[in-house]
């Protein structure tokens, strides 16, 4: 029933249960059966060759969070944030970006960190407690992880402004003219600084594509707890498009963020991409789901898996020839190996290192600060290695 | 000869603005940025003119977001720029205080050096302009408190000129204080060919013998009006503008008390864990034998800054100086 008081539809309707499964407005190229279908606007032609490269980067990006969960259950990770179900969103966002293009991640974003060509062992660091990120943002064109939620899409929106400046928007030239993606969840859609992003891209005509993966959940509060409306139609009150695609659809995905990163390249400004999803783990490898949500929902979920949809399609149409998916299987066996072993050697940093690079230019008070520490140290018996 | 032509009388407000432009000029990579620093020249005319002359792309006009401001001036960091960003009243940095602590602050730290922030973030702080609430407070402890960020505090026009060009040059974020009573009040001789002393170095500027005054900001002002009444009544105040609060450059300071063995802190911030208190706690650890007092604090009293019409009570005056010199001297 639509509401006739003039204030506009019954809510209740456009965030009802019509909208369980993506809503009508679902951009979706690969159907969760593995049928390829059409959408008017962001169809794409996609080759076998960049099928079975989505599949294998879906597919070892899965094994690099299936090992950093068992890892954390062995003591060697302190805790580890899963991805598990988020594997299309992330390689799609991640295939769609070019070289020049700059990512700002949150701390989930380990598929997009595999596109990005980081070694994913890197990204164990941080969760080890070894250090707090280890490469560097400019060399692979890819932020740090960010644990405050929300912070890094201001830094991406400023980023992007730095962009305009440096005359690399606009000017139609495919290696030159770059965009940012931010990333970011359903709960940091509440946050302030989210909204002041939105703000401040949409002010400054910034090129940046707002990539939010709608995982239905923040730790345990639901999705209707962040919003009454579907996120991407907040985009359009902040002055820029809003769209939704199914997020376990990596076709899908790929196509519409290729879109908005070419729309931001060409200087038309900011688009938010609504990654519709479901966090099939949990939040951290510290959280424990059955405490607020039905497995009902998550085996739902489990008929829309992103990886099994574009295997029923590679074979059913075959695109992929007899050993691809052994060998596929053997990869990721030779990459978990190779984290397992990589992970457990990872040393710990020196206690001193603390000191070194908490300014660009050393205070005299901080130095003496860490030479008190080093003769502290020193007075030990068995010194020599600790500092 | 060369001094008359390079020499001219500036307030603290017109320092600040010559050198933002001359930082400006050398560098186009500094950006100002922040609530009506363009057309308007900000509410205290410190970027007047800067839009015009440098452009929109430099001189940005941002929404009224103090987050939004501080946060794309992180991207904009390392995306190579020097953000110069202002934050109109220092009672409205709060909004921000999860982007300078949480990011500013650390990102050199995390990235383990490969992500600088060379930030200046221009905060008009003190009181004494007979603001409403949020608009007169001293929030320097709590930035100094921040491993990863600098403090700093000038209190004279030439200071202004010099401090502000070295911030703006230094590779890590600097929380620059100004004490915005003092914008358009003394003016000073600035010689812009002068050779400026070191930003992150406190100073001695006026010699004495019985006590130490402590100082920086607006009460540098107040200490010094002190000092002056104090020789009337035969009694000799050193005073020292500290000018840097993170890091802090003790050894002025501690020469100083060495020879008074007496010294009084005096700030507008709340006194309770105040710069008064790391100041008295590093004296008394590196002074002790010299000490013929306690440090003493004089400072806003803790509670929130009151009305305008009783923020002459709050704020620390000669008077309240000279009381806790007296009872220094007393012991």
């Amino acid at each position: 029933m639509s509401q006739t008081s003039g204030f506009g539809p019954d809510l209740a309707e456009v965030f009802g249960p019509s909208q369980q499964d993506g809503g009508p407005e679902l951009v979706q190229l690969l159907t969760p059966e593995g049928e390829r279908v059409h959408h008017p606007e962001f169809d794409l032609d996609f080759s076998a060759e960049q099928l079975r490269g989505f599949y294998r980067d879906m597919v070892l990006t899965r094994r690099i969070d299936t090992e950093a969960t068992a890892l954390q259950r062995h003591g060697e990770l302190g805790i580890w944030a899963q991805l598990l179900g988020q594997e299309a969103a992330q390689i799609g966002a991640g295939r769609a970006l070019r070289p020049q293009d700059h990512v700002f991640p949150t701390y989930r974003e380990h598929g997009v960190a595999w596109c990005r060509g980081l070694d994913p062992l890197r990204l164990l660091g941080l969760f080890r407690g070894v250090d707090q990120g280890s490469w560097d943002p400019e060399e692979f064109h890819f932020g740090l992880y960010t644990i405050v939620i929300g912070a890094q899409t201001l830094h991406a929106t400023g980023y992007a402004m730095g962009m305009q400046r440096d005359g690399v928007v606009g000017t139609g030239d495919p290696d030159r003219d770059a965009a940012v993606v931010a990333h970011f969840g359903d709960g940091a859609s509440s946050q302030g600084d989210v909204n002041e992003a939105f703000i401040f891209a949409a002010s400054y005509n910034a090129p940046v594509v707002f990539f939010c993966q709608n995982n239905q959940w923040a730790i345990s509060e639901p999705i209707e707890r962040q919003t009454r409306i579907p996120l991407y139609q907040r985009a359009l009150g902040f002055g820029f498009p809003g769209v939704r695609v199914d997020g376990n659809d990596v076709l899908a995905t790929y196509a519409v963020t290729q879109a908005a990163l070419q729309r931001a390249r060409d200087g038309q400004g900011p688009t938010f991409v609504e990654a519709y999803t479901y966090r099939m783990g949990a939040h951290t490898t510290t959280d424990d789901p059955t405490r607020y949500r039905l497995s009902d929902d998550v085996e739902h979920w489990k008929l829309k898996d992103p990886i099994a949809r574009l295997e029923v399609y590679l074979k059913r149409n075959g695109l992929a020839e007899g050993s691809f998916f052994g060998d596929i299987k053997d990869e990721a066996d030779q990459l978990g190996a190779t984290l397992r072993e990589g992970c457990k050697a990872m040393p710990d940093p020196r206690p001193s290192s603390m000191f070194d690079h908490v300014y660009a230019e050393m205070t005299d008070e901080l130095a003496a600060q860490r030479d008190g520490f080093a003769a502290y140290l020193s007075t030990f018996a068995d010194a020599a290695e600790e500092a | 000869m060369s001094a008359q032509r390079t020499t001219q009388k500036v307030t603290l407000a017109k320092g600040l603005n010559m050198g933002l432009r001359a930082a400006m000029e050398r560098d186009d990579k500094v950006l100002v940025m922040g609530e009506d620093v363009g057309k308007l020249g900000g509410v205290f005319r410190i970027t007047d003119g800067l839009q015009k002359d440098f452009g929109e792309d430099r001189v940005i006009d941002s929404p009224l977001a103090e987050s939004g401001i501080v946060g794309t001036a992180v991207g904009l960091a390392l995306r190579g720029y020097r953000p110069v960003v202002e934050i109109q009243f220092d009672g409205f940095v709060y909004p921000a205080y999860d982007q300078i602590v949480c990011q500013v602050a650390k990102m050199h730290f995390r990235s383990q050096g490969r992500s600088r922030m060379p930030m200046v973030i221009r905060i008009p702080f003190g009181g004494g302009i007979g603001a409403v609430e949020h608009h007169s407070e001293s929030p320097e402890a709590q930035f100094a408190h921040t491993p990863g960020l600098k403090v700093v505090a000038c209190s004279n026009p030439v200071d202004g000129y010099w401090m502000l060009q070295q911030a703006i040059a230094c590779d890590d974020p600097v929380v620059f204080l100004e004490p915005k009573r003092q914008y358009h009040a003394d003016k000073a001789d600035l010689d812009v060919d002068a050779t400026p002393q070191p930003l992150f170095s406190s100073r001695v500027v006026r010699r004495g013998t019985d006590v130490t005054v402590l100082a920086y900001g607006p009460t540098v002002k107040t200490a010094l009006k002190a000092a002056e009444a104090a020789s009337n009544e035969g009694r000799s105040l050193e005073v020292v503008d500290l000018r840097t609060l993170s890091p802090l450059d003790m050894a002025p300071v501690y020469e100083s008390v060495r020879r008074t063995g007496r010294a009084v802190v005096c700030h507008e911030a709340h006194v309770n864990l105040g710069m008064g208190a790391e100041l008295a706690a590093r004296i008394t650890e590196e002074c002790f034998y010299s000490l013929e007092a306690p440090v003493l604090r004089v400072g806003g009293f803790d509670t929130p800054y009151p009305p305008s019409r009783i923020e002459e009570d709050f704020l620390p005056d000669l008077d309240r100086v000279l009381d806790a010199v007296d009872r220094s001297l007393a012991i």
